[in-house]
């Protein structure tokens, strides 16, 4: 059965949400997915430019209070 | 109360002694007891790794004996953990003994793994061991030219390494007097040149200035050792005569081993510093999954508010302070200047141009670490 994690990254500046991102892709399966919570702005229009660059996909993209609720999952 | 801290790193070691002067009536009246487990009987300044790469300092300085760090009233054995037991308080070690507890703090740290990436560690040099180091300066003396490639993996300690090696390197062959004979092409895993904004806006302006091209986005995926070339899960490739890797790291195995967290990063309270799911076991330094800096000065902050934590929940049944996300770095800017970028949960870096100030600063600081380790500083 296909595992979510949550990553939250809220407040957090280095390394920042999108290296979490690629470092727990490493940790779980395809088919599993990452939701990454960030408050960082700057950051978020990297993570559905290296999700699509790589190959995986992007399940959700949304903001919430200032908080960026992004759903990964992992393709490959 | 019986308090075991295992690992002898800088986290553990300013916890332990932290804790020691907290507790000192408690420890002579026999009412706490703190032990402390290592697998090794040296302790090692790991920021100076990079000035043995650069030929700037020698292995020996590294070192410290561990146990002339810690207070006295801290029980200390080079008898690394192989089991952990929270459920039932206790530890079992390399030699045989298990050792309950009533608070265990995790602090193992974090190693570099260039192996798990398909031709890196034979292909590249990188500052993250002392043989790597020595192996670095020897390879960067010899270097008579080429493209240096600077790639880096994910996650990594010390976030300051990949700019601050390029520029430091940078200086290494213009001082060698061989700068015209080389060029710097740098990646970075993002899409920019570092995790912290200002820092990346910074190193622009200094990499154009330098000739170093760059591209962002560059995960590394493979090297191809015969034809020198470094490939990205993004697709693309670098051709390189020096590949200066940054390795991805991991928790030390155990921690994989027994189950507290994949990769080797235990999942604990950001504040707290609790595991999740126990009330008396804690993580600090590189070892937690905690989205912060994997660096020295993480652990320093985070031994101090859980020192003061587990001093006063043994002294007044609870916790008195968070954690608040204090990081602070060093960046080496060349072989002369530097600057620091430091921020918490909820205030971000602002780092301001380097200076020579810095710079000295941060050689003092090479040698005042000592006193930091003891926990006076």
């Amino acid at each position: 059965m296909a595992e979510k994690i949550v990553i939250d990254a809220r407040g957090t500046f280095c390394p920042g949400p999108l290296m979490e991102l690629i470092a727990n892709m490493k940790l779980i399966n395809v088919g599993d997915e990452l939701e990454v919570l960030s408050t960082d702005k700057g950051s978020m229009g990297d993570i559905p430019e290296w999700v699509n660059k790589v190959g995986h996909e992007m399940v959700s993209n949304s903001e919430q209070d200032g908080v960026w609720h992004i759903i990964v999952r992992k393709a490959k | 109360m019986k308090i075991l801290i295992i690992g002898g790193g800088m986290g553990g070691t300013i916890l332990a002694n932290n804790l020691a002067r907290r507790l000192k009536s408690e420890l002579k009246s026999g009412k706490a007891s703190i032990t402390m487990l290592s697998a090794s009987d040296k302790h090692m300044y790991q920021p100076g790794l990079l000035y043995v790469a650069l030929g700037r300092m020698t292995p020996d300085e590294l070192y410290r004996d561990q146990a002339s760090l810690l207070e006295p009233g801290i029980e200390f054995m080079v008898d690394p953990v192989t089991e952990f037991n929270l459920g039932a308080n206790q530890v079992k070690t390399k030699g045989g003994k298990t050792h309950a507890y009533d608070y265990v703090v995790i602090a193992t740290g974090s190693r570099p793994v260039a192996e798990d990436i398909p031709g890196l560690a034979e292909n590249s040099i990188n500052v993250y061991t002392e043989q790597a180091a020595l192996t670095f300066f020897k390879t960067i003396s010899e270097f008579q030219g080429g493209r240096v490639v600077v790639a880096v993996g994910v996650p990594h300690k010390c976030p300051m390494i990949p700019p601050e090696i390029t520029f430091c390197l940078y200086d290494y062959f213009k001082d060698r007097g061989i700068l015209d004979k080389v060029s710097f092409h740098y990646t970075y895993p993002i899409g920019r040149l570092h995790s912290l904004e200002p820092v990346s806006n910074w190193m622009q302006g200094e990499f154009s200035s330098r000739g170093i091209t760059t591209e962002t986005l560059f995960n590394i995926k493979e090297v191809d050792g015969d034809n020198k070339t470094v490939y990205s899960e993004e697709g693309s490739k670098a051709e390189f005569d020096l590949l200066v890797a940054v390795p991805a790291h991991k928790g030390m195995a155990v921690i994989e081993q027994n189950d507290l967290g994949k990769g080797g990063w235990i999942p604990v309270d950001r504040n707290r510093l609790s595991i999740d799911g126990y009330t008396n076991a804690y993580a600090l330094g590189d070892t937690t999954n905690i989205p912060i800096s994997k660096a020295g000065s993480t652990a320093h902050f985070e031994a101090e508010a859980l020192a003061e934590n587990l001093a006063s929940i043994i002294k007044i049944g609870a916790p008195v302070r968070d954690y608040d996300g204090k990081v602070f770095c060093f960046i080496e800017a060349g072989k002369d200047r530097a600057t620091y970028a430091m921020f918490n949960y909820n205030n971000p870096p602002d780092p301001k141009p380097p200076t020579k100030s810095i710079h000295w600063f941060k050689m003092a600081y090479n040698q005042l670490y000592w006193s930091s380790a003891r926990g006076l500083l």
